[in-house]
């Protein structure tokens, strides 16, 4: 994109500096002068949300880490430590498990966000991928701190969750050993996870960088869908518009976190994580944390052990190839009347699936969480594809000038 | 926008101001915590104070507890050392006090086993005034704790203790 930055620093020394590392300029053309689309809605402040969120997860994490052991015979009590004796950590432990919850909740919103105006469309596939690996190291990451605490829920999480990787034909038993370094979650895997636990987020950190470096040479997409074509008329800089709209969104998704970290800290846990984990007896009921239950459905869902862990990763594997499967011209759902339905109706299935894996797996809930895993798929591999060829889209506005002069009308006009 | 200069106070300003304040405020109530967690915690200050049975050292012996994680010597003076110890002249020393300023008893000496220099922990009965000797950079601590010669600038610390009674102290 143009509006490359002209940044010249105003003292002698900055300028002396930047001669030999621009780094005050790097910021300058990224997050000051950076053009933004005009029309962009509050949809748009997730990235700055996940920024931060990352931010305060690795902050409050390496705290944590200060105070955890990482032992079986103190994983559990070094916890219950760290609420009742360290200064303030049960504060700094609600607000590390609360982040998490926060995290997938301002990812999975930052995701369906993509899905309907078409982020994922050209030029941002490799953006779009980038967030799909983002995602998955999520998922890693969230699993394994979910161990650390050594509960019932931490003991048989771990235990289900590696032994999906028992179902890989000929070799699945072997590598559930050499994950569990053992033949059961024991200490050694303890031991990694609390390890990879600590690793994961600063990979995550390096991929956002790639995210963020890969939406600053394509631009950002916006409610129209429509492609920047005159910096002067359809953008605005970066600071102070972007940059204030993102604080205040920000500061709104701080107060939904905070009234979960001080009034109902362990509303999203799971009771049985405050009983010890014990190896010879499993809980009545398993469940993962919320963000992982759609799968988790999916899991269940398919009568065979291969098919489900099949199906339950490939439900993730496919948002990569989104690009792809997604034949429509247009990018934006306001302008894909028919699209806008299946994809609302995408939306439920995923909050009926999540639903349907907090149930147990018997009865009409199977039933459900079959019919909502073949509309998941679907949704993906026969309407995207589909639906491109067959809709009659609305028509697309040339420029975001005139996406935004067609909503607000003459009022716009008397601005300029 | 409008670059008229204006000399009152806008309501733009004001709730720039406001803002901002509350920004900085919320930001130092949220740093606080981050901070704190790394003072010691209610575990560890539960053990700040621990209780010695005197009755087993014999005169001269010097016994070593733990006592917040370092070293006290607790040491049954002989009478030639309170001597030696009362007769230091206080003025020449480095960092003058008195002996019965250090001690409650004077048969019993209480000190923290840490070399005010560096940290090592001295050794008993040893160097030229048969005090303590530290071995890491030669400080020399006489009978009652006071340093004598050496690089250290501080006696040995009388902790805070008393006698529970005759045969038993509480320190901290």
């Amino acid at each position: 994109m143009s509006g490359q930055s002209t940044y010249v620093p105003s003292s002698a020394i900055g300028r002396w500096f930047e001669s030999r590392l621009p780094i005050m300029g790097l910021m300058h053309s990224s997050f000051v002068a950076y053009p933004v689309p005009r029309n962009l809605n509050y949809w748009w402040t997730f990235g700055a949300i996940l920024s931060f969120m990352l931010v305060a997860q690795i902050v409050t994490g390496i705290v944590l880490a200060m105070h955890y052991t990482p032992h079986v015979d103190f994983a559990f009590n070094s916890v219950e430590h760290i609420m009742r004796d360290v200064n303030w950590g049960w504060l700094i432990r609600y607000t590390h498990a609360n982040g998490a919850s926060m995290f997938f909740v301002a990812v999975y919103l930052h995701m369906l966000r993509g899905l309907y105006y078409g982020s994922y469309k050209a030029p941002r596939e490799v953006l779009w991928i980038l967030g799909v690996i983002i995602y998955l190291l999520m998922m890693a990451t969230g699993f394994m701190g979910y161990v650390l605490p050594w509960g019932q829920m931490s003991f048989w999480g771990a235990t289900v969750i590696t032994n999906l990787f028992s179902a890989i034909p000929l070799v699945g038993d072997a590598i559930t050993t050499w994950l569990w370094g053992g033949y059961s979650v024991d200490n050694p895997t303890l031991n990694r996870f609390f390890s990879l636990h600590y690793l994961l987020p600063f990979m995550i950190a390096a991929v956002v960088g790639l995210h963020v470096w890969a939406l600053h040479v394509v631009g950002q997409n916006n409610p129209a869908g429509v492609e920047v074509k005159n910096v002067e008329r359809d953008t605005i800089p970066f600071t102070p518009y972007a940059t204030l709209k993102d604080a205040f969104g920000l500061v709104c998704f701080l107060i939904f976190y905070a009234w979960f970290v001080f009034y109902t800290p362990n509303f999203l846990g799971h009771a049985d994580n405050y009983i010890e984990a014990n190896p010879l007896v499993t809980p009545a009921h398993i469940v993962p944390e919320w963000y992982y239950l759609p799968f988790y459905a999916i899991l269940r869902a398919i009568p065979s052990k291969l098919g489900g862990v099949v199906a339950m990763f490939g439900a993730i594997a496919i948002l990569a190839f989104l690009p792809w499967l997604d034949t429509s011209r247009v990018k934006s759902a306001a302008f894909r009347p028919v699209y806008k339905v299946f994809f609302w109706v995408f939306v439920m299935a995923c909050l009926g699936l999540g639903y349907l894996g907090s149930q147990p797996p018997d009865g009409g809930y199977v039933i459900a969480a079959r019919i909502l895993t073949a509309y998941y798929f679907g949704f993906f591999i026969i309407i995207m594809p589909l639906l491109g060829l067959f809709e009659k889209t609305k028509p697309v506005p040339a420029t975001i000038a005139d996406a935004i002069l067609a909503k607000n009308g003459a009022a716009a006009q008397s601005h300029s | 926008m409008a670059s008229a200069p204006t000399v009152e106070p806008t309501r733009r300003d004001m709730l720039f101001i406001a803002t901002g304040a509350a920004a900085v405020v919320g930001t130092g109530a949220a740093i606080w915590p981050f901070i704190s967690q790394m003072n010691p915690d209610a575990s560890t200050l539960a053990l700040a104070s621990t209780e010695v049975d005197i009755s087993s050292i014999s005169e001269g012996g010097i016994l070593t507890v733990k006592w917040r994680g370092k070293p006290v010597f607790v040491r049954h003076r002989t009478k030639k050392e309170i001597d030696d110890a009362a007769a230091a002249k206080v003025d020449t020393l480095p960092d003058p006090q008195t002996d019965s300023a250090r001690v409650k008893k004077p048969e019993w000496l209480v000190v923290v086993g840490v070399c005010t220099h560096l940290g090592c922990v001295p050794l008993g009965n040893q160097g030229s005034f048969s005090g303590w000797f530290c071995p890491c950079h030669g400080s020399d601590y006489d009978t009652s704790g006071r340093i004598r010669s050496g690089p250290a600038p501080r006696n040995l610390e009388v902790p805070a203790y008393s006698f529970i009674s005759d045969t038993k102290i509480q320190i901290g």
